[in-house]
């Protein structure tokens, strides 16, 4: 069965590791927050300026001056910090952020990456994107494996204006969860019950198909 | 000890005029000039070039500047929030430069710190590189943008000193700093103006040298443009 939201966000969780800093774009990246494995300490960077988010506040508590990049009101944690945004991207473009996790619109079997534009819709911009891509040794994208025209979005080439250059290197689907290698989209692991030809036919670039796929473990 | 208070919002604004390019700190509507903008809508100058990370919302922000059509080309790295905005976007009356929000920081910090140019790896291979220099350095590839230049920065803080040094408070930081001293003119704006002495040195954000002028702003409404809250 294809998993939802909650359940990428929560596959994708079991790629933290003890003392990551991490940057979680909008939508399905956030959610991961509410996953992090236990015995674990990992700190949330927002790149409008904090690095130790921690959750939403309660009613009552929230604070105009306290917000994270999707202009939501947040909390922060014993020992957050806060920062200008010249130093935010300093911190992401000189990679001392260990994982990026942004959703996508398109990613290439090259792993180019496009997640800000669709031409001749409203443009609303690239916010902290292509900075983000652009310089992350460890990108991870959260997204589903099509669609809503039930197109895949996993393609040999962008159709869509490019966001980044191969800079994606694990994408986690409904589906599953692939690789960016030389070869194309290496299948990693399939969810549960998802057949290995659903896969197949819900991904339009390359794909490398090992001979055992395991199913995904939460 | 410089003197840098200006008595009123009036005041503080003077020598703005149409044609101008200004800077306004903020993210979203976390840390921007109320003051500075509402006597900007007052004086009614028109043809700017608002240099911003976002264009506020329909009535608030820089939302109240585009209501009375003020400006004429936006830059910004992202903005969705705004009907009047799109409007007016895809009318053809507003030009908009979308500029990847890293390199916006940057090109603020560089005029403020006398760096003509940059290299970055932000929108290496995209349409941003469109006509930019690129260069190559230790096998990753860079493209060259350019500081700005500005007539005025509008700034706000959460404290300031009349000597013009100013504190922030939270997420409410963001481009604030990096504007200061990154125009011709840098105008601050704060929540509470003390007397010299009366900051701690040591917890200065920004250096007075870089503020030209400081009031103390009004009828701060702060509004939360996202308000999420935890479910109990």
């Amino acid at each position: 069965m294809a998993l939802d939201k909650k359940d990428i966000a929560k596959r994708i969780a079991k790629e933290l590791k003890d003392g990551f800093y991490v940057n979680l774009g909008i939508g399905i990246p956030t959610l991961v927050a509410n996953y992090v494995p236990k015995g674990i300490q990992v700190e949330f960077q927002s790149e409008n300026g904090i690095l130790g988010m921690g959750p939403f506040p309660y009613e009552g508590e929230e604070d105009a001056d306290l917000i994270n990049a999707g202009k939501q009101t947040i909390t922060s944690l014993p020992g957050a910090s806060f920062f200008d945004s010249a130093m935010s991207f300093g911190m992401i473009r000189g990679k001392h952020v260990d994982l990026t996790i942004l959703g996508a619109m398109e990613v290439s079997d090259k792993g180019d990456i496009a997640n800000w534009k669709i031409p001749g819709k409203l443009v609303k911009g690239m916010g902290g994107a292509m900075d983000l891509v652009a310089s992350a040794d460890n990108i991870i994208v959260a997204m589903m494996h099509v669609n809503r025209k039930g197109n895949s979005k996993l393609l040999s080439k962008c159709t869509l204006p490019l966001t980044g250059l191969r800079c994606v290197k694990r994408i986690v689907t409904e589906l599953a969860v692939l690789d960016i290698t030389s070869q194309g989209f290496l299948l990693v692991e399939r969810a549960p019950g998802v057949s290995i030809q659903e896969i197949k036919e819900a991904t339009a670039g390359k794909l490398e198909i090992p001979a055992v796929v395991p199913e995904m473990q939460f | 000890m410089i003197n840098k208070t200006v008595h009123s919002v009036k005041e503080a604004l003077e020598g703005v005029s149409s044609g101008m390019t200004l800077m306004l700190g903020g993210f979203g509507l976390c840390g921007i000039p109320e003051n500075a903008i509402s006597e900007l809508v007052r004086l009614g100058s028109s043809d700017l070039t608002c240099i911003s990370n976002n264009a506020g919302v329909d009535d608030f922000g820089l939302g109240l500047l585009l209501q009375q059509k003020q400006i004429k080309t936006m830059i910004a790295s992202y903005v969705g929030e705004n009907a009047e905005f799109e409007q007016q976007m895809l009318s053809g009356e507003l030009e908009v430069i979308l500029t990847p929000q890293g390199t916006l920081a940057e090109k603020c910090r560089a005029a403020q710190a006398g760096i003509p140019a940059f290299f970055t790896p932000a929108g290496f291979g995209t349409e941003v590189a469109t006509g930019k220099e690129n260069r190559s350095f230790h096998g990753k590839n860079y493209v060259m943008e350019e500081a700005y230049q500005a007539d005025f920065a509008f700034v706000k803080a959460w404290k300031g000193d009349v000597t013009g040094n100013l504190i922030f408070k939270g997420t409410a930081r963001n481009f604030n700093p990096l504007m200061c001293g990154a125009a011709k003119v840098t105008v601050a704006e704060v929540e509470e103006l003390v007397p010299a002495g009366e900051l701690d040195p040591n917890q200065i954000h920004v250096p007075g040298i870089l503020v030209n002028r400081i009031f103390q702003g009004q009828d701060y409404e702060k509004r939360i443009e996202q308000r999420t809250l935890r479910n109990i």
